[in-house]
């Protein structure tokens, strides 16, 4: 039934249909609308869960590991600090082969002190053996976590999936999103049923020492399922699309109006909203633009982005995220799809936008294809106020 | 698409303003985007809420800089800044009315529309919140939304005598604005 729902309640409506048995969290802004809500639907006996109230996001994703170990279905959300302050124990749910499904609602890292919205929580985290998916507006981020469970749980992936969010942006933005029946759900997302758990009566361990002679091997089967994970997702994609009726595809990325492009933007997120917006008024004047959504950033989907790409003579990368000292993030990504390949795009530029919740408007995303020239952009922050920096160095 | 911003300090509803709006637009099968814009996470920051509204899904995720409308909650940020910048040509704006505040001299075209929000707030509701009757104010002003439909909304988001009060808000401010003409 379509209604006019804030981001968080949408992800708190839909993670009740899925039917955690387990939620655990932490506050903090801005995905504290999500567990609060949640926190009320068990209160209010809407929802059969255990709520277990947490002195620390490092002891909510303890929980949440531990119930999912037990064989239960789990639920958490976080942001920013909270994320990194969970990375010890996201990398051991990994590890373990654990099936859960996370909220980030995107957000800066501190310090300075910021609240606002960028992707550099959830980019700092690509490492974690967790898949991750980027949502542009609240029906995506709503179905990627009915997709999530669906993918993590599959007895050929047994992965953590984290469904991100931009902060503010989508989570406490009210718009119109369809939230499906709770018998359509079921028909989609059946009982979580562990392949192992832990149980007294038949006692295992989990995460034992692997030393030298073991380990090695525990990646390499994380690093090959993430290949299945490539092709398991237009799999349930295509079964969402038949139950629910929404169509992403393949849910890997989104192409749009990138056909015949001469110039594409590639992002992930909210901001593709925004660069639509930009494309559909700038193909009215004639110009050949496209934007490439990235939905799924872990795994990489680098075959679907040659093909997407190859053709397209210049390309920008936008990112909401840094990695100082180096090439921005999704940038490298690009960049790496097309080393050694007989086509390539001539030009791909990167452009950093967005930081700690600088807006990023028409005219910002205009700018980057303007920008997008014969002559190759290595990193530009894009909205940069210059007599800022002027005033920190004296000059 | 139509786009209003909500001018206001941080506690005094902006959010509930953006979202009752939001809510009426929806009812009449349109597609709103309210959304927040916080400066200082505190209580009295001067902070926007908006209203981005299409007859499809709004895509366009940035703040707003060339409203249709502006609703100004507290009259005192008018000392500060301009809450009228980017309005376009024939924009309309709906001061909640303070006293010795600065109204700026505004285009030909534009409308500015002084509103005893706060003082039919504290006759209905009993407290100093302008929302409601600045919300039926919009609707008189602008024809955007009919005073059924926010009515229709106050029943769904109150209860009790928080409803009756509201509902009384909405009536006055609409009222306030008819009995200009």
């Amino acid at each position: 039934m379509k209604e006019f729902l804030e981001g968080s309640r949408a992800v708190a409506e839909i993670v009740k249909l899925c039917k955690p048995g387990v939620i655990s969290a932490y506050p903090i802004t801005p995905q504290t609308h999500i567990v609060e809500e949640l926190a009320k639907m068990v209160a209010d006996g809407e929802l059969n869960a255990q709520f277990v109230n947490v002195e620390s996001e490092h002891s909510a994703a303890s929980v949440v590991l531990g119930a999912v170990a037990t064989g239960v279905r789990a639920f958490t959300a976080t942001s920013s600090q909270g994320l990194l302050y969970m990375a010890e124990v996201l990398f051991n749910i990994s590890g373990l082969r654990l099936p859960l499904v996370m909220t980030c609602a995107n957000r800066a890292i501190s310090a300075p002190i910021n609240i606002w919205n960028d992707q550099q929580d959830s980019v700092s985290l690509r490492d974690s053996g967790w898949i991750q998916l980027y949502a542009e507006n609240n029906q995506e981020a709503a179905d990627l976590h009915l997709v999530g469970y669906r993918l993590s749980e599959d007895k050929s992936i047994m992965l953590p999936v984290m469904v991100c969010m931009d902060g503010f942006i989508l989570t406490h933005g009210m718009e119109t999103i369809d939230i499906p029946k709770q018998e359509e759900v079921n028909k989609f997302l059946p009982g979580y049923r562990p392949l192992y758990k832990l149980d007294p009566a038949e006692p295992l361990t989990m995460g034992l020492l692997a030393d030298p002679d073991y380990y090695l091997e525990t990646r390499f089967a994380i690093q090959e399922t993430f290949k299945d994970v490539l092709k398991m997702i237009p799999k349930i994609n295509e079964e969402f699309k038949n139950h629910f009726g929404r169509d992403y595809k393949d849910g890997l990325v989104e192409e749009y109006c990138t056909k015949d492009a001469e110039k594409v933007i590639v992002a992930m997120g909210s901001v593709c909203g925004t660069i639509k917006e930009v494309v559909d008024a700038q193909r009215a004047k004639g110009k050949k633009v496209g934007l490439l959504k990235i939905i799924s950033y872990r795994p990489f989907p680098y075959a679907r982005v040659y093909d997407v790409l190859k053709d397209v003579p210049r390309v920008a990368v936008l990112d909401k995220a840094v990695s100082p000292g180096a090439y921005a993030p999704l940038a490298v990504e690009i960049k790496a799809t097309f080393f050694g390949k007989k086509k390539c795009p001539k030009v791909i530029s990167s452009f950093v936008a967005g930081l700690g919740g600088r807006d990023i408007t028409l005219e910002s995303v205009k700018e980057i294809f303007g920008k997008l020239t014969q002559k190759e952009v290595s990193l530009e922050f894009i909205d940069l106020k210059p007599e800022l920096l002027k005033e920190e160095y004296g000059e | 698409m139509k786009e209003i911003r909500i001018h206001a300090r941080a506690g005094q509803g902006a959010i509930t303003t953006a979202a009752l709006l939001g809510y009426a637009y929806f009812l009449k099968g349109m597609y709103p985007y309210a959304f927040p814009n916080f400066g200082a996470a505190r209580m009295g920051a001067p902070m926007n809420a908006f209203v981005r509204v299409d007859t499809k899904l709004v895509r366009l995720r940035s703040q707003i800089y060339e409203p249709d409308y502006v609703i100004v909650v507290d009259a005192t940020l008018m000392r500060g800044f301009n809450c009228f910048s980017g309005l376009k040509e024939d924009g309309i704006a709906i001061i909640n009315e303070k006293e010795g505040a600065n109204i700026p001299k505004v285009k030909t075209k534009q409308k500015i529309f002084i509103v005893p929000a706060t003082d039919i707030a504290i006759k209905t509701i009993g407290r100093p919140l302008g929302n409601t009757a600045l919300i039926g104010a919009f609707a008189a002003a602008t024809g955007e939304l009919d005073l059924d439909t926010l009515l229709e909304v106050i029943k769904k988001r109150f209860t009790g005598k928080a409803q009756e009060g509201n509902i009384q808000a909405v009536k006055q401010g609409y009222e306030y604005i008819k009995s200009l003409h």
